[in-house]
């Protein structure tokens, strides 16, 4: 005789936190089982930071000028690179429905899996970025200017991405699509980071920069879920 | 009358269809005068000559590629909120235009830039923004190229608009900032800030043709859309298209 | 089995329901009721809309017009008492390739709300035929077997109502027979259920039958 011992998930279960960590913490959980995935972003960085010198030239001053835009461009471009996975995977076998048709509220699953993203990419991405720097010649200002800017700028390129990735779920050509809709929406974000590193080199002040991109991500926050929840709707329709 | 009536596509066929000459009328006489003031009336400036005159086309043009994206951000608001097939056809019907007059801003910047400053394009502000709006425009005509289901092209479309729209401003300050940042090169090609009045007339009569011009070719082409989207339904072949 | 009867008794009506895919029409003014106790088998060729009615009374799929209501109470698409009342399990199983079985268990659990001891689990997955692979990746299963998951996440089900596309794709004559048992399990503590199948299908409950791509029902 069997007492099933179910019981409904308790209303603390279901509680915002939760529910961004819970769907944040499904989607690190299924990354780590495929690592060579999350590694990728990383490689694709180094190599592609490493075309400039050589299609520019080793030029020490040309090398530390063009600096900030390369990591920043570079960066940017990885990104773009894994957003497909976002939702891709879950939507091919299924998952995706279950989830959209679960009790966390689609914002929040939204909220969530931008979190699991940002912590796969944006994130390594802006910790290895100063070595990056070093063997473009910045200084240690710089390089400490340089991750802040990445990481305050990453999670906004992880949300307007998701929204990308949202619209375009299934679609032909998905892959190019999606970055020719996201990469005008990433320019204030690259503006406004790899400026911050021009400045620093050039002795201004950048805070306003920093505040600014702070600003962005503040915004994205409290906006890009329901962007990306009302995304997700559209696509499964 | 009830005026939402003419919410259904099937209305709205007819009615677009008796419109779309006036418009185009109104806007033929608005640009013979427009051309006219600008070609003959307004005079030569003392700085740059008679090529300053393409301004009569290039800013027009920029307004409305401007404009024209706006407009459909609204129809996307009602066409998400309320779930109207025809709110979607007209931004659908729009965006061409749109992008046709951005395009034309674009180029005539270009021609207006070599000549005055030795070179097609300088990285100004105002022409990057442009640039970045092309950008936008061709996006949203790919991403409804190629979503198959037009109810789900339709949705996805008009929140593509809606988040393109709040951020353009957001895109417009951030490369006025790094214009400002890059200093250089970045003289925009612009006018004595006291323009004679008679060449302010010209370009808002200008403008005024282009937006009834604009309103002329979207209703053509709504009809098109409508026809194309509800090709097999009886009030479609009853009518004398 | 001893469980508790789905709470309360419930009504599942669509009035008016149409829905266009271009230039085809799926359904148009469609309206029935279903009551607790009962199931609804649409049957039809491929194509004829049956997995799309399943999804718009899911609410996935929005309709072109017509309502969905729930004890009628009217259902926007995707409201949080939609997502509380059914179960959809959809013709793609929702099973993620990298997890193992009782894994994925879990976490479709997760996803209708509900959390079970894993030893409950473990007797679910036994009874539907999967003792001794509850720890092989998904991957490694079969079709039939993969399927079988989902028949464990119905057996602990506490929804009301169920919303099928093909359950008994890919499954021999001993899962189809509990499948079967498990719907009749359900109907008798007062669920319902809309199945979509081109298979013969023996439920000893009450039945209805849609026939989908004919006009107006």
């Amino acid at each position: 005789m069997n007492t099933i011992a179910a019981e409904s998930l308790s209303a603390a279960e279901t509680s915002p936190e939760r529910a961004v960590w819970l769907t944040a913490a499904r989607d690190l959980r299924l990354g780590l089982r495929s690592r060579a995935e999350l590694i990728q972003a990383l490689v694709f960085l180094v190599v592609v930071v490493s075309l400039f010198p050589l299609a520019i030239g080793p030029e020490t001053a040309l090398l530390k000028r063009i600096a900030a835009g390369v990591v920043w461009v570079a960066a940017l471009l990885s990104v773009l690179l894994t957003l497909p996975r976002l939702f891709a995977a879950d939507h091919a076998d299924g998952t995706l429905e279950q989830l959209v048709l679960s009790p966390y509220p689609l914002p929040l699953i939204g909220a969530g899996k931008i979190l699991a993203h940002w912590l796969t990419t944006g994130l390594p991405l802006s910790l290895i970025a100063p070595l990056l720097g070093l063997q473009f010649g910045l200084g240690a200002d710089e390089l400490v200017v340089l991750m802040a800017s990445l990481m305050l700028g990453t999670p906004v390129l992880s949300m307007i991405g998701a929204i990308g990735a949202a619209l375009t779920l299934g679609v032909r050509g998905g892959s190019i699509l999606m970055a020719l809709l996201v990469l005008p929406l990433y320019i204030p974000v690259l503006i406004f980071g790899a400026g911050a590193v021009e400045q620093v080199m050039a002795s201004i002040d950048y805070s306003a920069n920093l505040s600014l991109l702070g600003a962005g991500l503040l915004m994205g926050a409290l906006s890009a879920p329901f962007a990306v929840a009302a995304a997700l709707r559209i696509s499964l329709d | 009358m009830n005026i939402y009536k003419y919410a259904s596509p099937a209305s709205f066929y007819p009615l677009a269809g008796k419109a779309w000459p006036f418009f185009a009328v109104i806007a033929a006489i608005l640009v013979a005068i427009g051309l006219y003031i600008s070609f003959f009336v307004a005079p030569t400036d003392f700085q740059q000559g008679e090529v300053y005159r393409v301004i009569f086309i290039h800013v027009p043009a920029a307004w409305m590629g401007m404009f024209i994206y706006l407009v459909m951000a609204g129809y996307g608001i009602l066409a998400l909120s309320f779930n109207t097939r025809l709110a979607a056809m007209m931004m659908e019907a729009l965006a061409p235009t749109g992008a046709m007059f951005t395009a034309l801003a674009l180029w005539t910047g270009a021609l207006w830039g070599k000549p005055t400053w030795g070179a097609y394009w300088v990285w100004d502000a105002r022409m990057t923004s442009t640039l970045i709006l092309l950008f936008l425009y061709v996006g949203y005509i790919a991403l409804n190229n190629a979503i198959e289901d037009r109810r789900r092209a339709d949705k996805a479309c008009a929140l593509l608009v809606i988040v393109g729209s709040i951020n353009v401003p957001i895109i417009y300050f951030s490369v006025k900032w790094w214009n400002t940042l890059h200093q250089g090169s970045s003289i925009s090609p612009v006018m004595a800030p006291k323009m004679a009045a008679i060449m302010v007339n010209g370009m808002l009569i200008m403008t005024l043709a282009c937006w009834m011009y604009s309103i002329a070719v979207a209703l053509v082409r709504v009809r098109a859309i409508i026809a194309e989207r509800e090709a097999g339904a009886e009030w479609l072949t009853r009518s004398k298209a | 089995m001893s469980r508790a009867a789905v709470a309360g008794v419930h009504s599942l009506s669509v009035a008016g329901l149409s829905l266009s895919r271009g230039p085809r029409r799926l359904f148009s003014d469609l309206a029935w009721r279903l009551d607790s106790g009962h199931a609804l088998i649409l049957r039809g060729a491929n194509g004829s809309g049956k997995t799309t009615l399943l999804r718009v009374l899911a609410g996935l799929t929005a309709s072109d017009s017509g309502s969905v209501k729930w004890d009628d109470l009217q259902w926007t698409p995707l409201c949080a008492g939609q997502r509380a009342a059914t179960l959809y399990l959809g013709h793609i199983n929702a099973l993620k390739d990298e997890l193992t079985a009782a894994e994925n268990l879990t976490e479709a659990l997760s996803f209708d709300g509900l959390a079970v001891t894993d030893s409950a689990q473990r007797a679910a997955l036994d009874r539907v035929g999967l003792s001794g692979r509850h720890d092989l990746l998904a991957r490694r299963l079969s079709q039939g077997q993969k399927r079988r998951i989902g028949l464990a996440r119905l057996s602990l089900s506490e929804k009301p109502l169920w919303l099928l596309d093909e359950p008994t794709n890919a499954l021999d004559a001993e899962g189809a027979a509990l499948f079967s048992d498990l719907v009749d399990e359900h109907l008798n503590r007062g669920g319902m259920a809309c199945i979509a199948t081109h298979l013969p299908l023996a439920l000893a409950g009450r039945t209805r039958e849609l026939s989908m791509g004919t006009t107006i029902q």
